[in-house]
């Protein structure tokens, strides 16, 4: 035996990871939700149910949740309890085995749509979408971020942490520059958070309404004036993925509110 | 021989790798100073602090700017306006006079750079003036 072939083992050892499962390139050593990055005005805001606007989106959720569709097909309560629903949106994006690719929350709800209520999907960003992806993530408030991003997922997983370092736009900035390298400083009046997506949707103060992730991510394209990624773009998924790893054991707090 | 170092210096030329400016009409400081100020232009306070500016949040991403005129040449600070990649490949400070080697940029600047070259040149004008 040759001194490599009997030490590899112990380097997979050392590793903690077996061949043909590499670890990730890179997380971020002390995950802070951009909840700290916020003005206290805007925390408080986040914090009170009775003032934080993005709560008006989780009730009007809470109303399609029960509703039966005019299919006849069983209303998202028939068959989910809202109790169940805790942590489910902490687990996301998640693979889906009879899809064979990863789903995000809202592309999940509106699987259910057509597949289980014979109703057209919502389209992105619509109200109804927004509300229920609302609605449902607020059921995870406080459960600590957990994607499994083991087997199949992990090809998505990969797309995505390659997206994230990947330099683009005319400006020609890649997502880590902002928020791994210079999180904390200013950029102009904006402290630059780790971009740790715990809140979503959020109802964001320069939007005045809720939004998604996707369309943050589409915000900061603009930003850097690369052309937008299409909302629904299996490389936001997988974006979406990468982002939601790197939020390990934060929890939950939607319907954040950002500045 | 002198064929060899003529395409040479053709080529640093074309890659502006001397430093020399890029038009014959010298840059002016004002035109340049709004150019730094200019959301859409240079928008230079997104990252960089100038004193001398009476502008409340100057960011804090890239170095203060306030005497840059008295530790760069117009040379070298035109270096780094163009394409401080060049320098320093990790720089994430956009390339302002630079269109090629980009990704997924936007259609409507295509093909075109931040700045033009006029404006590259009021820029270092500009920036010459900030000494402390």
């Amino acid at each position: 035996m040759s001194w490599r072939s009997s030490l590899s083992p112990l380097l997979i050892l050392l590793c903690g990871c077996s061949p043909g499962a590499s670890p990730p390139v890179s997380g971020i050593p002390e995950p802070r939700s951009g909840y700290h990055f916020q003005s206290q005005d805007t925390q408080n805001l986040q914090d009170d149910d009775f003032a934080n606007p993005g709560m008006l989106w989780v009730d009007g959720g809470m109303v399609l949740w029960t509703e039966a569709p005019e299919t006849g097909k069983p209303a998202c309560a028939d068959c989910h309890h809202a109790a169940d629903m805790s942590g489910v949106a902490s687990r996301y994006p998640a693979y889906d085995k009879s899809l064979d690719t990863v789903l995000n929350l809202e592309a999940r709800i509106n699987h259910c749509r057509t597949e289980r209520q014979g109703e057209p999907a919502y389209p992105w960003e619509s109200e109804p979408l927004l509300s229920l992806t609302a609605y449902v993530a607020h059921q995870s408030r406080g459960v600590p971020v957990e994607v499994d991003i083991s087997g199949p997922a992990r090809p998505f997983f990969d797309a995505g942490e390659t997206y994230f370092h990947e330099r683009r736009g005319q400006m020609n900035l890649a997502c880590v520059h902002c928020h791994e390298h210079y999180v904390g400083q200013m950029l102009r009046g904006d402290k630059l958070s780790q971009g740790q997506p715990v809140g979503y949707p959020i109802y964001r103060l320069e939007w005045q309404t809720l939004g998604s992730l996707q369309r943050r991510l589409r915000f900061c394209n603009t930003g850097v004036r690369a052309e937008p990624l299409a909302f629904g773009a299996q490389t936001w998924t997988n974006v979406e993925l990468y982002l939601k790893w790197r939020a390990t054991g934060l929890p939950g707090e939607a319907p954040a509110v950002r500045r | 021989m002198r064929r060899v170092s003529g395409v040479l210096f053709a080529l640093l030329l074309t890659q502006n790798l001397t430093g020399e400016p890029l038009t014959s009409s010298p840059g002016d400081a004002a035109r340049g100073k709004a150019v730094v100020l200019d959301r859409d232009l240079g928008h230079c306070l997104l990252c960089h602090q100038i004193s001398q500016l009476d502008e409340s949040f100057q960011g804090n991403i890239g170095p203060d700017l306030s005497n840059v005129g008295g530790r760069l040449t117009a040379a070298m600070i035109r270096e780094r306006v163009i394409d401080p990649t060049r320098l320093n490949p990790q720089s994430v400070m956009p390339a302002y006079h630079r269109t090629e080697g980009l990704a997924q940029v936007a259609r409507e600047y295509a093909g075109k750079p931040i700045l033009d070259a006029q404006q590259v040149e009021d820029v270092v004008a500009y920036l010459e003036t900030l000494k402390q």
